[in-house]
């Protein structure tokens, strides 16, 4: 058998010679205690990640917040419902955000706001011999809506380049109309306003209806065909805390007395289902946690019992009740701290397993095998925690022991 | 000062002391009944009685593992009664050697480990000067080659050695044997016995013997006897 180890305290002693002794407690135990940590880090890793997949790919390309000018309504004299007549909506003409470069600097100064980009948009058509397409134009600044958009990303060919006569379209269009990068086309409007553009990129989105419509110019080039000069119709954010764009959105709406839709209201839905997924993340992890602390609980009640008699003669021999305590508190706080350092090394395993057995419809990884440092930590602290928390009733227990009693046992 | 040491020399002085177990309930029952009993440092003493008259729980009340009903109780001069669990558990563990009928050996550790125990209690530390210590214990009583092996690999004379030599590990003023001869044969019974005598005159350590054989008691310099919860 080993020596000694000299200079190790009383209770490590006790408690370390204890975990020995019970070996195949103590391995069932850490096996409980290892699937536990590991399930709640690779479950809370792969939804992570998974939600951050689906915000990328709906967010992507998309601004979280975007500033348009307020609803043209009929201002009527008489209170609504005082009055048998019967008032029609206005029909919303295409109009330009007021004083919008003063707006742009205030939403820039905002906390958490990232980007500032703002788009000219408004409906014309695409033409090329004899076919044509409906599109939505957009007049952007190139540099501020990379900050947005990633475009460079999603560009199949050419450049995002919107300088001059530039324009950028989308891979269905291009198809429609049969024109690759160089290519010109005539972008015609409402009021009969045309010009014509030549075909620096071309994108692909993710979204065929996206790829049909989207047509970019530059914001000069769009404000003379939609007759709109110097006039910008919406501006576009990017925030930092995705999840506080709504917050951000109320307080510019609030300032600026424009509308202001966050992400958030656009995809209520992606955020139900965000939502909820978290939720029942919460949910097993919580279970989990009972499951885990009740087994520490009843291994260490077993131990007490069992060790009944040891804890008496250890008291005889003047251990204090505080010392016979701590050597069960340390039993579930190793228990807690081994098993959550399995455990990250087994999530580890599994998420190195899952990336390669699932991707993308496209061949990408759906996830990676990648952990985040501050959930490891938060999980080994919570099972320490745990594993603490279960240890102090047992423990309690074996303090209390009556030496004599316990003896004679 | 000798005349102060003559009067503080007396290891444990019982005054009065009553013991029931029950109160308030109806099977409330005193097991001691006004014991009045000083042993001397030094002393080798026999405590003899028939079995149900309170000769263990005399034993427990002297080492502190219960307290008196009433009564007062002095060790080594410094009254017991207000202290608290802390000063008790410490005052124990350093002056009182408990030597039990079952060895009571811890199972896990081995006989050296077993022997540094109440050093390591002591101190909160394993340290390279109590397993020296405990070594040497473990020759005295001839055991040294045994020092690594766990109390199961161990006879029953060897056991209650080693219990003998753990008892002796932080050199105690008093010793207190619970029949420590009784589970053994009477070959093994006398080399124990001696064993604790050769102790008792080495070190001058008090010894408070419970034991049932008359021919061992004999044996001892005084012989204490109880019956039915009084001493006679």
């Amino acid at each position: 058998m080993a020596g000694l180890p000299m200079r190790l305290p009383f209770a490590w002693m006790v408690c370390l010679r204890y975990l020995r002794e019970g070996r195949m407690q103590t391995v069932l135990i850490l096996a409980g205690v290892t699937a536990g940590v590991a399930v709640i880090i690779f479950l809370t890793t792969l939804i992570t990640q998974l939600q951050a997949s689906i915000i990328e790919k709906t967010l992507g390309s998309q601004a979280h917040i975007v500033l348009k000018p307020p609803r043209a309504v009929n201002q009527t004299l008489l209170s609504p419902g005082s009055t048998a007549a019967i008032v029609q909506p206005r029909a919303q003409r295409l109009r330009s955000i007021d004083q919008w470069e003063a707006v742009a600097r205030l939403a820039a100064q905002t906390g958490g706001v990232q980007a500032v980009s703002p788009v000219l948009s408004g409906a014309g058509f695409a033409a090329r011999a004899e076919a044509n397409q409906p599109i939505a134009l957009l007049g952007v600044d190139p540099v501020a809506h990379r900050r947005i958009v990633r475009m460079d990303k999603y560009l199949t060919s050419g450049s995002f380049d919107v300088s001059g006569a530039n324009g950028v379209i989308g891979i269905e269009l291009a198809k429609d109309l049969g024109v690759a990068v160089g290519d010109k086309i005539r972008v015609i409007t409402m009021d009969g306003r045309n010009d014509l553009l030549t075909i620096a990129g071309i994108f692909d989105i993710g979204n065929r209806d996206l790829n049909r419509r989207w047509v970019y110019t530059s914001i000069k080039m769009a404000q003379s065909l939609l007759d709109l000069s110097g006039g910008i119709t919406e501006i576009d954010l990017r925030v930092a805390d995705l999840f506080q764009a709504e917050t951000t959105a109320r307080q510019l709406q609030a300032q600026t007395g424009l509308l202001v839709e966050s992400w958030m209201q656009t995809n209520a839905q992606l955020l139900t289902a965000l939502k909820s997924q978290s939720t029942s993340n919460n949910l097993i992890r919580l279970f989990v946690v009972l499951i885990v602390a009740v087994g520490i609980a009843s291994v260490l009640v077993v131990s007490v019992v069992q060790k009944q008699k040891e804890i008496g003669i250890l008291r005889a021999m003047g251990a204090s009740p505080r010392r016979v305590m701590s050597v069960f508190l340390l039993q579930g706080g190793f228990y807690g701290l081994l098993g959550s350092a399995l455990g990250s090394a087994l999530s580890l395993a599994l998420l190195n397993f899952f990336s390669r057995v699932s991707r993308n419809a496209d061949g990408t990884l759906l996830i990676s095998a990648e952990i985040e440092p501050s959930v490891v930590a938060w999980a080994c602290a919570l099972a320490l925690t745990v594993g603490l928390a279960a240890a102090a009733l047992p423990a309690r227990r074996a303090a209390r022991l009556d030496p004599v009693q316990a003896i004679r046992a | 000062m000798p005349e102060a040491k003559q009067h503080m020399s007396a290891i444990v002085e019982l005054q009065d002391i009553h013991k029931s177990y029950g109160l308030g309930t109806a099977v409330a029952a005193e097991v001691l009944h006004g014991i009045n009993l000083s042993i001397e440092n030094g002393e080798f003493a026999a405590l003899t009685g028939p079995s149900g008259s309170g000769k263990s729980t005399l034993l427990n009340i002297i080492g502190l593992l219960e307290a008196p009903s009433s009564g007062r109780l002095s060790i080594d001069g410094k009254d017991t009664a207000g202290m608290d669990d802390a000063t008790r558990t410490t005052l124990r563990g350093r002056s009182i050697g408990f030597i039990f009928q079952f060895h009571h050996l811890l199972p896990g550790f081995s006989a050296l480990e077993n022997v540094m125990m109440p050093s390591i209690i002591d101190l909160g530390w394993s340290t390279a000067k109590a397993q020296e210590t405990a070594l040497q214990l473990l020759e005295q009583v001839g055991l040294k080659d045994a020092a690594n092996k766990r109390p199961s690999e161990l006879s029953g004379g060897m056991q209650q050695r080693v219990a003998i030599a753990r008892a002796l590990s932080l050199s105690p003023r008093l010793i207190l044997a619970d029949e420590p001869t009784g589970n053994l044969d009477t070959h093994s019974a006398d080399e124990i016995f001696e064993l604790l005598q050769t102790i008792n005159r080495e070190r001058q350590s008090a010894c408070l013997i419970v034991t049932h054989d008359p021919r061992l008691a004999a044996r001892c310099q005084r012989q204490v006897r109880i019956v039915d919860g009084q001493l006679v």
